[in-house]
């Protein structure tokens, strides 16, 4: 016990991953037909020695890895301008380019770098960006995914969620001999972090809206209980640790709340929603169904959530006042379970029986109807980008969880493969600041 | 109001199998190393399956319960009635909880790999509390039993075919937890 408790602590000092755990790779696998062709020339270095990073390398990297984008062979870009002023369109265009992204990477005396990048039509040479932004030698990656999220808005009219993070469960090891890692990655798997590990289960990581903390179900005391963890501190507060169940963490959308599902002592699974500040807690449901997974509407005045109270699951919603009524939400299918709500709050993503498998359906929550995403045998845990474009899963296959990315339309499909071990859970971050 | 009818089915299963087979229950027959028939084939040896701990017929109290008898009793899919042939291992286990009240046991729910996540969490949680409430029908005392749900985290063995799932659809009895 000791040497667990040992294990447990080291764990959750937030150290960089060991290089043998799972790091994350994300791929390609379909891509939109009518994807956008660009040019993103490498950079020009304006200091001694060589550049201290490509930043070029990383813009067509996020890009292409979207589906959205067609960006040219670094090896086919012949001119290299560095300004706007230098792009000859007529050249671009004979390529059978539409925008052309250049700039420059500049040492600042004061240590820190500067980019500086501009984006062009090549339909008519209007410049659509134009950005001096000052970095610290360390963020250079972060500020390369910030330039793709600027040009996947301008071009898309959809804000980028590049420069976003994804927290997932690492599971490695034997049936009994399992060791559980929480771990917090970018949104292209890189730089990945143990947030928590323990050799009990890790469950459900759910971040708050600032995107500082992670709210997640551990069984390292031996019985579930429900953790909120700073990231950056890796201080670790046990908010719920009820007698029964203390599951599916949810923050709400002000940060000051979590809705949860507990059991108490009766075994009787109910939504509630617990204030942080003050441990005051209330009941939202209360039926002798199965009511679990709750998720916030977007103005936190209810909860869409899995009940069985039909005989089978589907998604409910609630009002978070007393005696709220329950509107069921799902119709189509035998099987509807946890729901996660897209930013804009028109959608919902469940994992859904289809004919025989689990799969992720899309539902619209004012018209129902059920688009069928993805087509894996056992699909679950769908957690939507930011910027509600992408859908994030877990996809079970030959007795393994790995990731894969669905676009919210199902027109493009992206894999994330891990190095080793199972990948599960995984949640996508909000924008981050 | 779903518990009633489980309860009653569970209540009216036991009192079946009461009037049946006599429990073989060896009150921690001291270094005794008998190996009673498994009252229920089906589950004969599957204990030994997961985390390797209290084992069917494990001597002396510490390893697990009565002598002999399985500590693991399977479920159908998306159901939490415990099928009848369980009812001479949970009577067997409920005499045994009932004869020291010092015994704790923890009741611990498991689902197959199938569905959502935290809808197993609860699946399970009901399975386990199904058992929690047929051993405390039998005798064991509330202060004596603790449920935990791990939902499908814990499988005891890997595999995604009905065969897997059929082992993994269960709640264990650990005794000394």
């Amino acid at each position: 016990m000791n040497l667990r408790r040992a294990l447990v602590i080291f764990l959750a000092l937030g150290l960089p991953f060991n290089p043998a755990g799972a790091q994350l790779t994300v791929q390609i696998l379909k891509g939109m037909a009518e994807s956008v062709p660009i040019a993103i020339v490498p950079l020009a270095w304006d200091g001694a020695g060589p550049p201290p990073y490509d930043v070029a390398a990383t813009v067509h990297a996020d890009l292409e890895r979207s589906g959205r984008f067609r960006p040219l062979p670094r090896a086919q870009i012949v001119e290299q301008p560095h300004a706007a002023s230098e792009v000859d369109v007529a050249d671009w265009r004979m390529l059978k380019i539409d925008y052309v992204l250049v700039g420059r990477l500049a040492a600042m005396p004061d240590g820190r770098y500067e980019i500086r990048y501009e984006l062009v039509s090549v339909a008519n040479g209007e410049r659509l960006l134009g950005t001096a932004v000052p970095v610290d030698p360390k963020a250079l990656k972060r500020a390369s995914h910030r330039i793709s999220d600027a040009v996947y808005e301008r071009i898309l009219g959809v804000r980028g969620a590049f420069a976003t993070r994804i927290a997932y469960v690492a599971v490695e090891g034997a049936v009994n001999r399992r060791s559980y890692r929480l771990i917090v990655s970018d949104a292209d798997g890189a730089n990945e972090r143990i947030v928590f590990g323990s050799p009990d289960p890790i469950m459900s990581p759910s971040w708050s809206p600032d995107g500082k903390s992670i709210a997640y179900v551990s069984f390292h005391s031996g019985l579930s209980a429900i953790y909120v963890q700073t990231l950056a501190t890796g201080a670790q507060v046990q908010v719920s640790a009820k007698s029964g169940i203390n599951g599916a963490p949810a923050f709400s959308p002000d940060g000051s709340q979590l809705a949860l599902a507990l059991s108490r002592k009766d075994g009787n699974v109910d939504v509630y929603v617990l204030t942080l500040a003050s441990q005051d807690l209330k009941r939202v449901t209360d039926d002798a169904s199965i009511d679990t997974e709750p998720v916030w509407a977007p103005d936190g005045r209810s909860l869409y959530f899995t009940s069985d109270r039909a005989g089978a699951p589907q998604v409910y919603q609630v009002g978070i006042e007393p005696s709220a009524r329950a509107r069921r939400v799902t119709f189509e299918g035998g099987y509807n379970a946890r729901p996660r709500l897209s930013p804009d709050g028109r959608h919902l993503a469940v994992v859904t029986l289809d004919r025989g498998a689990y799969r992720i359906g899309i539902v619209d929550t004012k018209q129902g109807g059920m688009q069928v995403l993805s087509s894996g045998q056992q699909d679950e845990s769908p957690s939507f980008a930011p910027n509600g474009a992408d859908i994030l899963y877990t996809s079970r296959t030959g007795g393994r969880d790995t990731l894969a990315i669905v676009s919210s339309d199902g027109r493009i499909q992206q894999q994330v493969a891990s190095s080793a071990g199972e990948v599960r859970e995984a949640a996508w971050s909000p924008f981050l600041n | 109001m779903r518990f009633l009818p489980v309860l009653a089915i569970v209540i009216g299963i036991l009192m079946l199998a009461g009037c049946g087979k006599k429990p073989t229950t060896v009150p921690d027959g001291a270094g005794s190393t008998a190996t009673g028939e498994t009252e229920t084939g089906a589950a004969a040896g599957e204990g030994q399956e997961g985390e390797g701990r209290s084992l069917p017929g494990a001597s002396g109290a510490a390893g697990g319960g009565p002598q002999g008898v399985a500590n693991v009793i399977y479920f159908d899919f998306d159901r939490s009635d415990i099928r009848p042939e369980y009812a001479s291992l949970i009577n067997s286990h409920a005499k045994f909880l009932a004869g020291s009240s010092a015994i704790k046991i923890r009741v611990e729910g498991h689902t197959d790999e199938r569905g959502s996540r935290e809808y197993n969490i609860a699946l399970a949680e009901r399975r386990a509390q199904a058992v929690r409430q047929a051993l405390k029908l039998q005798g064991a005392g509330d202060a004596q039993l603790t449920t935990v749900s791990y939902g499908e985290e814990r499988p005891s063995t890997t595999g995604s075919d009905e065969s897997a799932y059929e082992k993994n659809r269960r709640v264990e009895l650990v005794y000394g937890r």
